[in-house]
């Protein structure tokens, strides 16, 4: 058994889809519309057969809720693993990314956490070379 | 909540070392730093209801910034110890 799949509960697809790929810098994997709504996965450049993102619509009523409540406590969604914290933060930050947390050396890893600008935070986090 | 009462938890000491660190944190972030630099893996709840208790006693303030609330020092009121209990500057008065 492989996880090939994990996802992101979006309020706007195509909105969603520039901010994962020309912000962030994914590629498109699966496109297709679905009557209101597309099937749209992302994946990395580094491991474009790896595990793909979904950018799911967060119709469901008890979605939007529960987004808020996790961004009022500035928790992320999920995380996405970068070789160098701090130059994605200033990537991103030249981008006009928010960031809700700065970069933070936590002793084994240093995170960021910013604001996807579709209802979520996401975290990026740089595993350090153990002693 | 006084003061006193409000410092006297070593939880809630450690929560001011890390927002004196960084200002503007969210829950998250003083969770994970609690955990990560303290080893205080005590609960969201937890550590929510002490956060209750510093602003309660004018320690820390929360602010609304977008859509996310995040948490400040506050260092009036340990200042007031200060000057209530003044450390005297003259020398020959402490070597007595």
């Amino acid at each position: 058994m492989r996880i090939h799949l994990a996802g992101v509960l979006v309020d706007d697809q195509e909105k969603a889809l520039r901010f994962y790929t020309e912000t962030l810098g994914f590629q498109v994997k699966h496109n297709i519309p679905l009557g209101r709504h597309s099937w749209i996965t992302v994946v990395s450049e580094e491991a474009p057969e790896g595990t793909e993102l979904v950018l799911e619509p967060d119709e469901h009523p008890a979605a939007r809720p529960f987004k808020e409540a996790l961004v009022k406590d500035g928790i992320p969604y999920t995380s996405f693993a970068v070789d160098d914290v701090e130059a994605e933060h200033e990537r991103l930050t030249a981008k006009g990314v928010r960031f809700v947390q700065p970069p933070t050396d936590l002793g084994p890893v240093i995170t960021a956490v910013f604001d996807d600008t579709c209802g979520n935070l996401i975290q990026i986090q740089q595993e350090k070379p153990q002693p | 909540m006084d003061v006193y009462r409000a410092i006297a938890d070593p939880t809630r000491r450690a929560i001011l070392d890390e927002l004196v660190d960084r200002s503007g944190q969210s829950l998250f972030e003083l969770c994970s730093r609690l955990i990560m630099k303290h080893g205080i893996n005590s609960s969201r709840q937890a550590i929510t209801q002490h956060l209750d208790v510093l602003e309660a006693a004018g320690l820390i303030r929360t602010r609304r910034e977008g859509r996310w609330k995040l948490h400040w020092f506050e260092g009036g009121p340990l200042k007031a110890i200060g000057e209530r209990w003044p450390i005297s500057t003259d020398e020959r008065t402490t070597e007595k």
